[in-house]
């Protein structure tokens, strides 16, 4: 691995860049047309002087990122450096761009892909662009949280058995919720019957920097995995990193990447993930002791309130969960008799708290660089305060149940496929050719190819009732699905 | 040479006082303190910026903040205050010889420390044996008592810093929780002139009436507050401010003070139109 000295972590090549090609006064006729602000005055007075003046494009002194040769391809030297990977790919259009890049990377049409259900929605996505076929390894579910855990080894080994054709394995890892998965185990296991292990870790960049973390994706050995700067990392919405490892060829991944990336990167987006990975190389460690201890504390109290039951590293159980994300923040709310959805409404609407997401029975609060005690305190009281209001029986509530996909077609077939629109209770036996899933978490109830049955149109209708936000279905009611036309 | 202390009222209004000498200057965990000596005000103390009291015209607060809930609450024995690090509320309170207990929550320890130093005529009965002081998060203290105090007095800076959780739903409702069945909330409710602290003051007053059963506001004149103009909000589970107010019980207690009066206290709860309409349109 590069040695420390190569490397200057109080570096950020890109920012830098830019703070001299601000100095140097260049005048502008190229695009953007706002011309560093001065053509849009309402929108420089809204976003500031500061941050318009630096949306350019690319040119000679501030490299291009469809092809870098000087201060990106150093930031993402540093980048690679200080999450120990090959190589690191700074990334402009989410971290869905990050996890489409892994896939089109390795898979091909027709190829199969080992992974859980409980993968978010660009993950299919990606097998719909590709037309790979996914092979779903059911995860197990907490009858009590009623959340989908992680994959268990001896599950994967048998997918692995049952598939030995398959090209990769893709872990998420952590969960939205916290959980890890055994990923060193998994990724033997997959590099063992040869295949690639990749791994969506959105929600695991401070596993990079944190002191008694679970184990990042790379140092586990995993051979890509993609990293949401922008969530834990204090990097800007839809900024991203993807990593990558010994075995991935570097200029293959960079084409896959230009295939769908635009030419004309953010450098908003680029230097907010430099100046985000100087801090956490710098001051990680620390950043993330005080979310771990902040989590700690509202875990505590929230328990200390009764009814709700704030979960922690207590889950683990070597398997399903192999670890937990300590920083993650989420609580059980069925046994005060409100679905976790209706939590999350009324913190909002009552209390002026807005917090990540609710579920049938959880809600996640999210915690990072930027919180505070005193926020912390508000959320704790406003929580008892919800309780103390509106406690009811749990008696009728739903409890959130993983539903196995009966896989019919690989989705790309069922997305491109003849198609027709059936009001949702009709729809029961049909192949399904859209997504619908609550967002956020994201993660499909069905995806295209599933077939669809009772259990899944009620599980709909039961979190259509509580408020949940749906997407995915091209009617925005969800009134209607689009199932194949013809038998299968 | 000239020296100024200035805040802003409003963003395009500037309050000046001159200063003779700066006694005091910390930044704490929470916020900065300064402490001046002034020719006009005497000893002002301002936190982030913004003055909290002054020697000259603290006794309106203290007094209002105070006397109008003893005087309508015939029983009150334990009282708890949030903030009030200067002393001046617990100053007040001390006098009735019927209050068994004050709790005194504050998260700024340097507060406290300072005023006692630069301003021990307010801070003068911290140290009686009925007060105990709490150096902590109120929302954390209170959220763990349930029927505990009669009176409850919210003495906090204005909602655009660390106190910004009082000004919230959730505050006034672990307040409703942590007071017996007839207890009242008292709290500083801001200036209803300029338009930020108005708006902020109807957040809080349409807070409150959606928490308390009753819920009345009412005012005074404090010259170095934004506008001169300073409102205090009183919430109640079961006492009205003017119909249970019994005017003969407190004067037959013979304090004296400097702007109360049982007559002001019926006056103070008569509002100008155009405050009347404003609360009105969030009750």
């Amino acid at each position: 691995m590069n040695s420390e000295k190569k490397y200057n972590q109080r570096r950020a090549p890109i920012y830098e860049a830019l703070q001299q090609f601000r100095q140097m006064r260049v005048v502008p006729f190229d695009v953007p047309g706002h011309k560093h602000g001065r053509g849009n005055p309402e929108l420089t007075a809204f976003l500031g002087e500061q941050c318009v003046s630096i949306d350019v494009n690319s040119m000679k002194p501030l490299d291009n990122l469809c092809h870098p040769v000087s201060v990106i391809k150093e930031a993402e030297e540093l980048a690679a450096d200080a999450f120990g990977a090959s190589h690191a790919f700074l990334m402009v259009g989410g971290t869905t761009s990050s996890v489409q890049t892994m896939i089109l990377s390795t898979c091909k049409r027709g190829d199969k892909i080992i992974l859980p259900r409980n993968v978010h929605r660009s993950v299919i996505n990606a097998l719909v662009l590709c037309g790979a076929i996914p092979i779903y390894v059911n995860p197990e579910v907490d009858v009590k949280l009623g959340i989908s855990l992680g994959m268990k080894r001896e599950q994967v080994a048998k997918a692995i058995n049952e598939n030995p054709d398959a090209v990769a394995v893709l872990v998420n890892n952590p969960t939205y919720y916290g959980i890890c998965s055994d990923l060193k185990e998994i990724v033997k296991m997959a590099h063992n019957a040869n295949m690639y292990c990749l791994v969506d870790e959105a929600h695991g960049t401070h596993f990079y920097f944190g002191d008694n973390m679970p184990i990042s994706a790379m140092a586990a050995g995993a051979d890509m995995a993609s990293v949401s700067m922008h969530k834990s990392g204090g990097s800007l919405t839809q900024s991203s990193l993807l990593l990558t490892g010994p075995n991935i060829h570097q200029g293959h991944v960079r084409q896959i990447i230009n295939l769908t990336q635009t030419t004309s990167g953010s450098y908003l987006l680029m230097s907010s993930l430099d100046i985000s990975r100087r801090n956490l190389a710098r001051r990680g460690k620390e950043i993330f002791a005080k979310v771990i201890e902040m989590a700690d504390y509202a875990r505590e109290e929230i328990n200390a309130i009764g009814g709700y039951y704030a979960f922690g590293r207590e889950l683990i159980n070597n398997d399903s969960i192999f670890d937990f994300d300590a920083t993650k923040l989420s609580v059980h709310t069925r046994d005060i008799g409100l679905a976790g959805i209706e939590v999350y409404d009324l913190l909002r609407d009552e209390y002026d708290i807005q917090i990540e997401f609710g579920d049938i029975g959880n809600i996640l609060a999210y915690l990072s660089i930027g919180d505070r005690m005193q926020e912390l305190e508000r959320l704790v009281s406003a929580l008892a305060e919800i309780r103390r209001r509106y406690q009811k029986t749990s008696k009728g509530l739903l409890s959130q149940e993983y539903l196995p996909p009966e896989v019919v077609i690989s989705p790309q077939e069922a997305f491109y496929a003849k198609k027709k629109s059936l009001p949702l209770e009709e729809s029961i036996g049909c192949v399904c050719s859209e997504f619908i899933m609550c967002y956020p978490p994201g993660i499909p109830i069905l995806a295209p190819g599933e077939r669809i049955t009772n259990d899944i149109i009620q599980y709909i209708e039961y979190a259509k009732a509580k408020g949940c936000s749906m997407t995915g279905p091209e009617d925005p009611d969800i009134l209607y699905i689009n199932v194949l036309d013809t038998e299968v | 040479m000239e020296l100024w202390f200035s805040e802003f009222h409003a963003p395009d209004v500037k309050h000046s006082i001159r200063i003779n000498r700066h006694l005091y200057s910390q930044k704490s965990n929470y916020q900065q303190i300064d402490i001046f000596d002034t020719p006009e005000f005497g000893r002002v103390l301002t936190l982030d910026g913004n003055v909290m009291l002054t020697e000259r015209d603290e006794f309106i607060y203290d007094e209002m903040i105070t006397h109008v809930p003893m005087s309508v609450h015939p029983n009150i024995r334990d009282v708890l205050v949030i903030g009030a690090g200067d002393g001046g509320v617990v100053k007040e309170l001390t006098r009735y010889d019927t209050i068994e207990q004050i709790d005194l929550v504050e998260m700024d320890p340097l507060v406290i420390e300072a005023c006692r130093i630069y301003l021990p005529e307010n801070a003068c009965r911290l140290d009686d044996e009925r007060v105990h002081i709490y150096y902590d998060n109120a929302l954390r203290f209170i959220r763990k008592r349930h029927c505990a105090y009669d009176l409850i007095i919210v003495d906090s800076t204005d909602p655009f810093g660390p106190s910004e959780g009082y000004f919230t739903r959730e505050f006034y409702g672990i307040c409703y929780n942590a007071l017996r069945d007839d207890g009242i909330m008292v709290n500083q409710q801001g200036s209803p002139f300029y338009k930020q602290d108005a708006e902020a003051m109807q957040r809080s007053h349409q807070r409150i009436v959606n928490t308390f059963p009753i819920s009345r506001v009412y005012q005074a004149h404090i010259p170095t507050y934004a506008a001169g103009y300073w409102l205090f909000g009183f919430a109640s589970k079961k006492f009205h401010p003017l119909d249970d107010f019994d005017a003969a019980a407190w004067n037959k207690l013979n304090l004296e003070t400097k702007y109360y009066t049982t007559r002001l206290h019926i006056g103070s709860f008569y509002l100008p139109a155009f405050l009347e309409k404003m609360l009105e349109e969030v009750e």
